[in-house]
């Protein structure tokens, strides 16, 4: 008993201190099929510089992976490395200085020029220090449209979200869902940002997100975009599914004639083999203001109280902001690099806007994660779940908006 | 023993109540200890908490009853008491009842006793979760239950209670009771048990009724019976969470909501950890406001009788 208890002690001592400088533990929570294949380009440029990568995959979406990845942090015991929105979610953490501070690889690697739209930085950034090493954009303001849906019901695809509500009872006569809609909460919300800006136009969007300005908010703009909700609600009160997969899926199949969701809506086109452009248009922006906000994954690397650990964060930072990475990555992913000097002609139409769009410079938005803390945002995602299911007025809705906007921090 | 013996022999010496029995006295420390810290003190670090602006880590800057201001004005949680009220209530009535009627058709000395006993308390041996998916589905208006009913014949049938706002709460309570009231069924049927012979002959001697029987001899006898189920039912209906996590997540919109689940996600999802303890300290109290004054009367109020 004793002796064994020894040994176990003395195996405990010799492994503790034999973990390889370069062996990084690294948690996500990209699961899905071409999620996984975007991982296992990130871990094979990591082993190719002859380091190894554990696999920290864990099961669910953000919203089940980040209080594990923060509980684990908190709790004191970090991994290497790991994936979180960038934006608010972390401030409390550098705050706390559980995180790694990256900004000699930031200098290094000249980031500061090369990460395009800026706004990518300035949220890994925290008073002047980087945090954070952004690895893609991904953007929510999309309408997908079934081109098969709207030749069932003899009508020309929409080219804005205008024609698309005109066209809606042709298709509802065809016997068509106008608008899927997964009846979630963050779906909801999706939704009700995408026609924020498309109606409200970027500055009053902004003056609401970014400045919590409350004029702004009880106006006549946000009336009109409570109203345009309301009416897309009607357009998707027939939509009983859930996941927004199985809501992309009516669009697909040619059940419904739009979903408004995020470039991951993509991958399921793909992933059914058809042709943007041919089989399905994508109208960014809702075709009204072609813009798109620029949220999307950074990996943050929390502090482990050892040199060599330290060394091998910086090492993998810098990778993944490295060209080839980017290329790699993106294309598996379908999610757009945060860098604009890379090739990316491979990309199919779609991803083609969204780069132009960047490429322009206009049109660039901070996302709804950069902007609103994560309460605020559980208090809208709450209030849209409630408005999207329920028979609650246009005005009652933006009442309840403008005191969520005015109790924001 | 040997203390014992060694007392009697020198009764100068006044033991010292302290150390009476001090191998018990030692066994039972891990479980004091676990009880102070744990529950008293966890319980304390939540409520002191819920004073404070924590957002992702707990700090204590202090901003009175901010929280519970803001807790009150959230229509959230606001439909969530309502719903944990209506479930509550329904809850307690329907299983208490259904599994007394159960437990009282069993007493009759029916045969193939032990099959049914068995298939009533089978429910129970699922986790919240395995029933709220089983009923899920059973409620699919698409392959459930309705669709069943439609292919009998019978096509206006419809009942869809999770897609609808107004009952969803009811799916859920259905789930709920078809879970709980074979436990309640095995409790009342061994309290039914307890219940002397003699009484019912008494009672044929005087002419009474079987159902008034029951109603007026049999159910005030078993009092303490019924204390027990209505505890276990109690501390159900306050822990509700998983049944509705799996049935519903809360929808459709927000109209399935239950305090837990505010609880839970306000912590975690909000990163808003302030307002989660503030939440969760309501539900404490209203806990220790509906106990407390009850406990006082059952056990206290015997002992001075």
């Amino acid at each position: 008993m004793k002796l064994s208890t020894k040994l176990l002690a003395a195996t405990a001592m010799v492994a503790a201190p034999a973990v390889h400088a370069a062996e990084l533990e690294v948690t996500h929570w990209w699961t899905s099929g071409g999620e996984a294949a975007a991982v296992s380009k990130l871990a094979e440029a990591w082993e190719a510089a002859g380091n190894t990568w554990i696999d920290g995959a864990i099961a669910g979406s953000g919203g089940t992976a980040r209080p594990i990845i923060i509980s684990r942090i908190i709790g004191g015991d970090p991994m290497a490395a790991t994936q979180l929105n960038h934006g608010r979610q972390a401030e409390e953490l550098i705050e706390a200085g559980l995180l790694t501070d990256l900004t000699e690889v930031a200098e290094a690697n000249n980031w500061a020029d090369l990460i395009n739209p800026p706004s990518l930085l300035d949220a890994c950034t925290f008073e002047g220090r980087v945090y954070c090493a952004p690895l893609n954009i991904h953007s929510a303001q999309w309408l997908w449209l079934s081109h098969d849906a709207f030749e069932t019901a003899g009508v020309d695809v929409p080219a804005d979200w205008n024609e698309f509500v005109a066209a809606a009872p042709a298709l509802e006569e065809a016997g068509l869902l106008p608008l899927a809609m997964g009846q979630q909460g963050w779906q909801q919300n999706i939704a009700f940002g995408t026609i924020t800006i498309g109606i409200a136009g970027v500055d009053n969007w902004l003056a609401v997100n970014r400045d919590k300005n409350i004029e702004v908010a009880e106006g006549p703009a946000y009336t009109a975009v409570f109203e345009a909700v309301e009416a897309a609600r009607a357009l998707a009160a027939d939509s009983s599914v859930q996941d927004w997969n199985l809501a992309t899926n009516l669009v697909i199949t040619g059940q419904a004639g739009g979903q408004i969701m995020g470039d991951w809506a993509q991958g399921e086109f793909q992933v059914a083999e058809q042709v943007a452009g041919e089989d399905y248009s994508c109208l960014p922006g809702l075709g009204l203001n072609a813009v798109l906000d620029t949220g999307g994954d950074a990996f943050y690397f929390p502090v482990i109280d050892d040199e060599e650990t330290r060394a091998a964060q910086l090492e993998m930072a810098a990778m993944l902001v490295s060209p080839e990475v980017q290329v790699d990555f993106n294309l598996a992913k379908g999610s757009l690099p945060v860098r604009g000097d890379v090739d990316l002609s491979a990309a199919n139409d779609c991803m083609q806007k969204g780069l132009a769009i960047l490429a322009s410079g206009e049109g660039i938005l901070p996302s709804g994660d950069m902007n609103l803390s994560a309460d605020t945002q559980t208090q809208v995602e709450d209030l849209m779940a409630e408005f999207w299911s329920s028979d609650l007025s246009a005005a009652d809705a933006q009442a309840r908006y403008v005191d969520i906007i005015r109790s924001a921090d | 023993m040997s203390d014992h013996v060694s007392e009697q022999s020198a009764p100068a010496k006044r033991p010292v109540q302290l150390f009476r029995n001090m191998s018990a006295k030692i066994a039972s420390i891990p479980m004091i200890l676990t009880a102070l810290v744990v529950f008293v003190g966890g319980t304390t670090w939540t409520v002191v908490h819920s004073f404070t602006s924590s957002r992702l880590l707990p700090k204590l800057d202090f901003v009175g009853l901010d929280q519970y201001e803001r807790l009150w004005s959230t229509p959230r949680w606001l439909i969530s008491i309502e719903n944990l009220a209506i479930y509550g209530l329904c809850s307690m009535i329907l299983t208490l009842t259904i599994g007394f009627t159960l437990a009282a058709l069993l007493d009759r000395k029916i045969r193939f006793e032990n099959t049914f006993r068995t298939i009533f308390l089978y429910p129970f041996a699922l986790s919240f979760v395995v029933t709220g998916l089983a009923w899920q589905w059973i409620l699919n208006p698409d392959f459930g239950l309705q669709q069943v009913v439609r292919d009998w014949g019978w096509e206006s049938f419809a009942f869809d209670p999770l897609n609808n706002s107004k009952i969803v709460i009811f799916g859920i309570l259905i789930a709920g009771i078809w879970q709980g009231s074979g436990l309640i069924m095995c409790i009342m049927l061994a309290g039914l048990r307890g219940i002397d012979e003699d009484i019912w002959k008494a009672a044929r001697v005087d002419g009474i009724g079987t159902v008034k029987t029951y109603l007026r001899v049999i159910i005030p006898m078993m009092r303490p019976v019924f204390i027990t189920s209505l505890v276990l039912i109690a501390s159900g209906i306050i822990k509700l969470y998983d049944l509705v996590v799996a049935q519903t997540n809360g929808g459709p919109g927000i109209s399935s909501e239950v305090p837990a689940k505010y609880v839970i996600e306000y912590m975690f999802r909000a990163q808003n950890l302030a307002q989660g303890f503030a939440a969760s300290t309501m539900m404490l109290v209203s806990v220790v406001v509906i106990l407390i004054p009850w406990a006082y009367l059952e056990f206290g109020g015997r002992k001075r009788g």
